[in-house]
């Protein structure tokens, strides 16, 4: 308790008295931990909502879900309110049909006797619970689960070719000394500067001209060339010492086992980084395969997710749990690896 | 463990080493007809062709697109028209009108954009300044505390889209809080100025974090002696900010502001989910309008869109160029 009450209130230098940008601090990150992580914590507990409830308002903080009963001569279980009656006392029934604004409801004790109810006159008995049906409908009976697909293809492939190609070109520009390769440096810093916005129609109909309009190629191979992977990469391998690829070579290795066997294995640590950044970038990407793929059984998560929010009847309930399912390798990727991307994009402004 | 994990990342590499192996021969037959100098050009071939299939290939055709009109998609079909789509683009008969403008959604869209830009880029460049300074503090949990504003950057546009979608829907946590405090509920998002603060705020909240992570590894590059010296001095905290922190951040600072400034002119994704560029046009940004011509509007026009995408490209060169120098000055400045 002691260290809990250290922690709260550690302040500037050893003086004993606030001074008020401690205040401004804990005021700052108590309210910024609350905005930043608030948002996603009630994605998480209106995707366990069930529809009804999510029309409600006021929202509860938590999902509930109607408690049900089995009751004798009725081969489902009903579900239960607490219903005020008309002597003016409440009891807890099931019902059994809703004709109009009255229901047909039973006593689950004494199943035989049907008491008529205005819907306004009860309240549904519920329990903090689950709505699991969100997660589960839209994976098996939609598409979801191509959809899901998809994406692992798109960002397994994708960050593949991204850590071979990138790796690859990084060591000719580290490790080689040919004509020509300041100008195929400045090719790739100059296309830092073509962002995928400013070329996307003639873009698409390179994909077209290509036959990968279409198809999940079309989205993989125009990704993959990231100029900063290239540079990163490259930063990293000048610092591989000459000398260990020149005593290889001596041993009669060749260029392309130098660089598997060598340069590969030393750079691991740049490709970690590379492939942790290429898999967040994939995964997350909207516009291209927006452009490119209009069957839908070719979508992605996130044009899929997109799609189904657009429609005139938004169903949230299923929304908000597809979302929820698309935020678990990014959120996985934060809690085991976020020390790599911040200690990555401090070190050289990348994203 | 170890020996689990060792064999469990040899399975899953094992057909690539397979692949390496056997590439190995031909690319040896090779280096020893061109040399070393030739597997040069065999490593940097894949990069090269993909960057040129993929980036330049499609730059030199941008400027063709938009020399050409009709709306077929193969170039072939396509009538040259000169600089008809620039000029549809930028013709208005009174510039101080844009419902006078031939294109008057193009205006709209860079209007808007320039609106958002002002606005968001000195709102993500304030908010993301205090939250530097904040960390950058002698504080318990820091490291906590600095993935907690990095978290957002990671998540999809579409996740951000439509988690503020639904915390700003007609029933949603945010009219929660403002029926809690008394006021009276709103529909966000179908409000002309709320629906445009949104996707400032949105866009805020999503990538902040990216920024302080920039400013706080300048901050920490602030030689310490320097605050040590000015405590010694009792130098007031806001003395203390003007005279020390501000100047020597000054470079990062910069850095920060052109590369929002960069990312803001093409903002798309995350707004197009959460408001679909409305209610009207009230939140159609550049790249939102680039997208609708070339593909998504019945009356499409690549040529119309390749032209916009010009003139946005053109201003996105001169930031960018603007960014690569400063970043330069910013690396000089921490070597000296």
């Amino acid at each position: 308790m002691s260290k809990v009450m250290g922690f709260l209130t550690a302040r500037r230098g050893h003086g004993g008295r606030w001074h008020w940008t401690d205040v401004v601090t804990w005021v700052w990150l108590i309210g910024g931990t609350i905005i930043m992580f608030g948002p996603a914590l009630w994605l998480i507990s209106s995707s366990f909502k069930g529809p009804a409830q999510l029309a409600e308002f006021p929202p509860t903080l938590l999902p509930y879900v109607q408690e049900l009963a089995v009751v004798d001569g009725y081969d489902d279980p009903l579900p239960l309110f607490t219903a005020t009656l008309e002597d003016g006392t409440t009891q807890v029934l099931a019902e059994v049909r809703r004709v109009g604004t009255n229901a047909q409801m039973v006593d689950p004790a004494n199943p035989e006797t049907r008491i008529d109810v205005n819907i306004a006159d009860r309240t549904p008995v519920r329990q903090i619970g689950l709505a699991t049906d969100n997660y589960v409908a839209p994976l098996v009976a939609n598409d979801f689960v191509r959809y899901l697909w998809n994406s692992v293809f798109v960002t397994m492939m994708a960050t593949i070719i991204t850590l071979l190609t990138n790796s690859m070109a990084a060591f000719a520009l580290s490790k080689y000394d040919f004509r020509g390769r300041n100008a195929v440096m400045l090719l790739i810093v100059g296309t830092l500067m073509v962002p995928l916005s400013v070329i996307l129609v003639p873009l698409y109909s390179v994909v077209n001209a290509t036959g990968l309009l279409n198809s999940l190629w079309g989205v993989i191979l125009p990704t993959v060339a990231t100029p900063t992977g290239v540079f990163l990469l490259r930063q990293y391998m000048l610092t591989i010492p000459d000398e260990l690829l020149e005593a290889a070579r001596m041993d009669h290795a060749s260029e392309w086992q130098i660089y598997w066997r060598i340069v590969l294995p030393l750079a691991a640590p740049a490709l970690a980084v590379l492939a942790i950044f290429s898999v967040v970038w994939r995964w997350n990407d909207f516009l291209w395969p927006l452009i490119v793929l209009s069957r839908r059984e070719l979508y992605t998560l996130q044009v899929g997710l997109n799609t189904y929010a657009g429609e005139l009847n938004v169903q949230w309930h299923y929304i908000l749990a597809m979302t929820v399912v698309t935020m678990i390798p990014v959120v996985l990727v934060f809690l085991f690896l976020q020390r790599f991307i911040t200690t990555g994009i401090a070190g050289s402004g990348i994203k | 463990m170890a020996g689990l994990g060792d064999l469990l990342g040899r399975a899953v590499l094992w057909p690539f080493v397979l692949l390496a192996r056997l590439i190995d021969l031909p690319l040896r037959v090779w280096q020893r007809w061109t040399g070393i100098g030739g597997m040069a050009a065999v490593f940097l071939a894949p990069t090269l062709l993909i960057f040129g299939v993929f980036v330049l290939v499609p730059l030199g055709l941008n400027f063709a697109y938009a020399m050409t009109g009709g709306t077929g998609i193969l170039l072939g079909e396509r009538p040259f028209v000169g600089f008809e789509q620039y000029g549809r683009l930028l013709e208005c008969e009174d510039y101080t009108r844009r419902l006078t403008c031939r294109e008057d959604q193009f205006w709209t869209a860079v209007g808007n954009t320039g609106v958002f830009v002002i606005f968001q880029v000195t709102l993500m460049v304030a908010v993301s300044l205090i939250t530097a300074l904040i960390l950058n503090r002698n504080i318990r949990g820091r490291g906590f505390f600095r993935a907690v504003f990095f978290f957002p950057v990671l998540l999809s546009p579409v996740v951000v889209g439509l988690i503020w979608r639904w915390i700003l829907q007609r029933q949603g946590l945010l009219n929660l809080i403002m029926v809690n405090l008394g006021l009276d509920p709103q529909v966000w998002l179908n409000d002309r100025f709320y629906a445009f603060a949104a996707t400032i705020g949105v866009s805020t909240w999503a990538h902040m974090g990216f920024y302080t992570l920039i400013l706080l590894a300048g901050l920490q590059a602030i030689p310490r002696d320097l605050y040590e010296a000015a405590e010694m001095d009792a130098t007031p905290p806001t003395r203390v900010f003007r005279r020390i922190t501000l100047p020597l951040l000054a470079p990062n600072l910069a850095v920060v502001l052109v590369l929002a400034l960069i990312r803001g002119v093409q903002i798309f994704d995350e707004v197009y989910v959460l408001t679909g560029g409305g209610p009207g046009t009230s939140t159609l940004f550049l790249t939102q309008y680039i997208y609708e011509a070339g593909f998504a509007s019945i009356l499409r026009n690549p040529g119309l869109a390749a032209a916009a995408s010009i003139l946005m490209g053109a201003v996105l060169v001169v930031l960018t160029l603007l960014q690569l120098w400063l970043s330069r000055r910013a690396e000089g400045g921490r070597v000296r």
